[in-house]
């Protein structure tokens, strides 16, 4: 059942994978965000009552979902590290953890810029504020506690495990706005999956925001394709496989010039 | 799957699970306290299980929707007072002096933060604007829902005066047109 998954223990067969997925994550990710951007600023009507100020959602949501959407992909990089004591998936997640971070950091920025005009403060202790500021630590606490081992596989392993146990974080910063009282709205367009409800937005805007999702998650994607990429030539540079690329490499660059 | 991966796994899973058991049962426990704010009926009708009543002198939060016609301003200057609603046939009153948030509206959502005075009135030092999860045009909001949104900043002094006009309605458009088919 689990066959599939032991090819990627070894660097080289990941590498491939990654240098095949780079494609189709990098361009889509280039011309989604290019589309979705300007289809958002430019042209999708302005919001009833917050007018033009309501277009940080076209940056906010995509970085919020995509926090947590990155965060559950670290954490299933850690369950298979710890499982299977693979060591690409150590690395794995070690190149997701900062692409998330600042996703996560993105959010709470643009919240807080969106915040002040609009609630009329930065930022509240409420659930979800804060919720989403323990994400964000969770990633801190993730990168720290790889690098903070001089057993690079004892980090691994602590990591892993933090990644893990702070998957418990999801389910909450999602269901805060809808167990307690909250400054934060509840969710626009997530509860088509969550709750079954339909989307609360209008679809002249309800569009270009799923453009930016998308984008979002290729950009992001391609970022981790690339870190993961560069952290196993970086590990194994003196293997046979890692120089035969770095050489073709260096060929084609002699080429050009 | 081989004998210890099994058991890595089953531990893996053993630890995560107690550490969700841990934090529900933390969470359960600060349920209340978590809250960012009362609703009116919790102030009047007590807040919980054992509907405990918020003191007066207490400071506190307070959310609800504002009752439509209940915002009074006092002379030209920036106090304001209006009531606030949530479910019940609770009403609690909210004085305030200062800027209002521009989402402020007669029917919208807020949070005061202040003291509470009286058995229903708070004396707030902050408003915030609580907004909603809908988006959609200035024209399919008055279609739809009637409303017509006018920051607090534009409104104006006088009584009896027609209502500024809302710099983003759009009525050179046909209002039926755009998102005819939005599902509220």
């Amino acid at each position: 059942m689990w066959r599939w998954l032991h090819p990627y223990a070894k660097s080289e067969a990941t590498f491939a994978l990654n240098q095949k997925l780079l494609p189709w994550f990098l361009i889509p990710g280039l011309v989604l965000t290019i589309v979705g951007v300007i289809w958002g600023l430019a042209y999708a009507p302005p919001d009833y009552q917050q007018g033009e100020s309501y277009r940080i959602i076209f940056v906010h949501v995509p970085s919020a979902i995509w926090s947590m959407g990155f965060y559950v992909s670290m954490a299933i990089a850690g369950l298979i590290a710890l499982v299977w004591q693979i060591r690409t998936a150590e690395l794995a997640l070690l190149a997701i953890a900062p692409v998330g971070a600042v996703l996560t950091f993105i959010s709470l920025f643009t919240g807080a810029v969106w915040g002040q005009p609009m609630w009329g403060t930065w930022w509240v202790w409420d659930a979800r504020l804060t919720s989403q500021l323990i994400l964000l630590f969770l990633y801190l606490g993730v990168m720290a506690l790889y690098v903070a081992f001089e057993d690079e596989r004892a980090g691994g392993k602590a990591a892993s495990i933090l990644a893990l146990v702070g998957v418990i974080n999801i389910p909450i910063i999602h269901y805060s706005v809808y167990w307690w009282n909250t400054l934060h709205q509840q969710s626009t367009i997530t509860k088509v999956i969550t709750r079954f409800e339909s989307p609360s937005i209008a679809p002249e805007m309800l569009w270009p925001l799923l453009v930016n999702i998308f984008a979002m998650m290729a950009l992001a994607g391609a970022l981790v394709i690339m870190r993961l990429n560069n952290e196993l030539l970086r590990r194994e540079v003196h293997r046979p496989w890692a120089q035969a690329i770095l050489n073709q490499e260096k060929k084609e660059n002699q080429n050009a010039v | 799957m081989n004998p210890r991966r099994k058991k890595r796994l089953i531990m893996t899973s053993g630890i995560l699970t107690g550490f969700a058991l841990a934090t529900g049962l933390v969470l359960y426990a600060l349920s209340q306290n978590i809250d960012l704010f009362y609703t009116p009926t919790e102030i009047v009708e007590g807040k919980g299980s054992d509907k405990q009543l918020p003191e007066v002198g207490q400071r506190l939060r307070v959310g609800g929707l504002v009752v439509p016609g209940s915002v009074r301003r006092e002379g030209s200057g920036l106090s304001v007072s209006f009531s606030l609603i949530d479910v019940g046939p609770a009403v609690v009153t909210v004085e305030y002096e200062g800027i209002l948030p521009d989402l402020f509206r007669e029917g919208q959502g807020i949070v005061a933060q202040g003291t509470l005075v009286g058995a229903n009135r708070i004396q707030a030092s902050q408003v915030l604007a609580r907004h909603d999860e809908e988006y959609m045009p200035p024209a399919l909001a008055e279609a739809l829902k009637g409303i017509q949104h006018v920051p607090p900043s534009q409104w104006q002094l006088e009584e009896g005066e027609d209502l500024p006009v809302n710099p983003f309605a759009r009525d050179d458009e046909d209002q039926g047109s755009s998102g005819g088919s939005y599902d509220r």
